[in-house]
């Protein structure tokens, strides 16, 4: 019978309905915590001054170390990744092509190192450089969040160019292109989008992580002036003041976690305006 | 890498024996075998090439036909579980053997395969991708040649206003089309076609036929076919394949009308 179907129909909607209301509901409940407890405390001063002395005692001052900091972090940290994973994504659409068991295992071997915690990569720098006689500064924290975003990286660009991208290598090949040649004219055209959407998505995670930067980065209250130096960043400028039993600084904790929901949130809307804008020439 | 002529010539007594016949060919497959791991896949192949007019290959699926065109341009290159015997001379040499320069050999052999495959890029850098690799650099000159090909497609009217759009927002006709002209910017010498208008619409595919012999009269053509009809129409010699092996081969109008083997009968006979 017809309406049975038209019954399942029904109910798997308000199912999924429900879900996605449940999931929205989370999302809304944490933007609303982290506003009330934190807007009080969020004024230009806190966005535009460094920490003076008392400040984690409730004085004056700000988290603009911190906000720079891990937009520097951020930043450097995509650019490097970046600079690994284009030419990685490349070679498992080219010269891999020949060899799809490999291609499987390296795809595995990623999927793996993405599933490592931040805090394994951060104690793996840590003791690394402890080794190397380095001290903490912006410079290593980079290239540990750097090293922690590949894999997703990889794979993301990966996933993009797994569409189509035989019958596209192939004629090519078939026209007298060598494959490198293809990696780097066709697949980046072709990858162009995800590329863009693997970069603000490192950023976001170069933002936000916290376990990787804590041994790495070390903390500072000076805003860094090359990459040699400590920086402090935002997730742990959070994390500190969280743990001040004075009532001001937990608010300024709230007000910082303001700022960086924003500056995430304005990250995954510009991913978005920008991957629909540079998949135009994408041959689907 | 550098073409040494002393990769294994053609048999003089071949050439001498198709002379004689008057015929011209120009690509010679000699006992030809392929294996995909222990799998054969062709056995024994032997067949010779025009070098003009269309030469359709016919034969149920699974036997052998697109394997045979991508051993052509070695783009069984890129499976390296793929084992060949025997020989394909081509312009004097063997390009089974391993130092022919397979980018120059692939420019000669044009493919044009069963779905369009447009590279990333506008309508009209697609066949300036082409133009670049053949070292054509000056825009004016590239610009002629790009409506010089699309309009030998046939495709000119349809897109002369939108050749900066994405090859993309083509119709998969007019992409097939495309990817033919692209091709001939390469100026091959050989069009290998692997059943080229499976994807298109009867006129579409009506248009694409007729290309094709337009294009006969300069280039030598291979088709892969799976339409009897289309292979009575354009034909100029046939093949046709049963399990990696060439059955039989010849001119069209002997092989359709007195088909000497059981199997190609039965195949003709479905094919109605
Ligand atoms: N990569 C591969 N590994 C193993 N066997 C393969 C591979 N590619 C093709 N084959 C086998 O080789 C044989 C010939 O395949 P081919 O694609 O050349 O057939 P075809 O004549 O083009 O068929 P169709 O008309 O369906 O396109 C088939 O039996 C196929 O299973
Ligand atoms: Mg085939």
């Amino acid at each position: 019978m017809n309406s049975r179907k038209y019954l399942v129909e029904k109910i798997v909607k308000i199912i999924l309905l429900i879900f996605t209301i449940f999931i929205v509901f989370v999302l809304l409940s944490i933007f609303y915590g982290i506003f009330k407890k934190g807007l009080s405390a969020l004024n230009w001063e806190i966005i535009s001054q460094v920490p003076k002395g008392g400040y984690y005692f409730g004085k004056e001052g700000g988290i603009l170390n911190a906000i720079v900091g891990s937009l520097y972090l951020a930043i450097g940290a995509s650019l490097i990744a970046l600079v690994i994973s284009i030419p990685a994504a490349f070679f498992i659409h080219t010269y891999l092509f020949s060899y799809p068991k490999w291609q499987k295992r390296v795809r595995l071997w990623l999927d793996v190192l993405w599933g490592i915690p931040p805090i394994v990569y951060g104690a793996f720098a840590f003791n690394f450089m402890l080794f190397m006689g380095w001290p903490s500064s912006l410079l290593a924290a980079m290239i540990t969040v750097a090293l922690l975003i590949s894999p997703v990286m990889i794979r993301s660009m990966d996933e993009s160019l797994q569409h189509n991208s035989k019958g596209l290598f192939e004629s090519a090949l078939s026209l007298g292109f060598f494959k490198g040649e293809i990696g780097f004219k066709f697949l980046f055209k072709q990858s162009l989008p995800g590329i863009t959407t693997a970069f603000l998505l490192a950023l976001g995670k170069g933002l936000g992580d916290t376990a990787s930067v804590l041994f790495t980065a070390g903390f500072t209250d000076y805003i860094p002036e090359s990459i040699t130096e400590p920086a402090a960043t935002l997730p742990l400028a959070i994390f500190f003041q969280l743990s001040s039993p004075i009532p001001e600084v937990k608010e300024r904790a709230y007000a910082a976690a303001i700022v960086l929901t924003i500056i995430i949130l304005v990250i995954s809307i510009l991913s978005r305006v920008l991957s629909k804008r540079f998949s135009k020439n994408r041959i689907k | 890498m550098s073409l040494e002529n002393n990769t294994s010539l053609i048999d003089e007594e071949i050439i001498r024996k198709d002379e004689s016949k008057g015929l011209h060919n120009l690509i010679y497959v000699k006992d030809l075998s392929l294996w995909h791991g222990k799998q054969q896949t062709l056995k024994n192949v032997e067949l010779n090439i025009r070098d003009k007019g269309i030469t359709v290959l016919l034969g149920p699926s699974g036997c052998g036909k697109t394997t045979l065109l991508k051993t052509f341009n070695r783009l069984t290159d890129l499976d390296p579980d793929i084992k060949t015997t025997g020989s394909i001379f081509f312009e004097d040499k063997d390009i089974l053997t391993k130092n022919i320069d397979v980018y120059a050999l692939r420019q000669k052999m044009g493919l044009l395969s069963q779905r369009p495959h447009p590279l990333p890029g506008t309508i009209s850098d697609n066949i300036r991708y082409a133009l670049k690799l053949k070292g054509i650099k000056s825009k004016v000159e590239q610009d002629d040649r790009i409506e010089y090909y699309i309009k030998k497609v046939a495709l000119w009217d349809e897109v002369k206003d939108r050749l900066k759009y994405s090859a993309n927002s083509l119709s998969i006709g007019q992409q097939q089309r495309l990817c033919l002209a692209r091709g001939l910017a390469i100026e091959p010498r050989v069009i290998l076609a692997d059943e080229p208008t499976s994807a298109l619409d009867p006129i579409s595919s009506r248009k694409i036929e007729e290309q094709f012999q337009e294009l006969s009269k300069e280039f030598a053509i291979v088709l892969v076919t799976h339409i009897l009809r289309q292979a009575k129409r354009l034909a100029d010699y046939t093949a046709f394949m049963y399990y990696g092996e060439v059955v039989e081969k010849g001119k069209p109008s002997d092989l359709f009308e007195n088909p000497k083997t059981e199997i190609f009968k039965d195949y003709l006979q479905v094919g109605h």
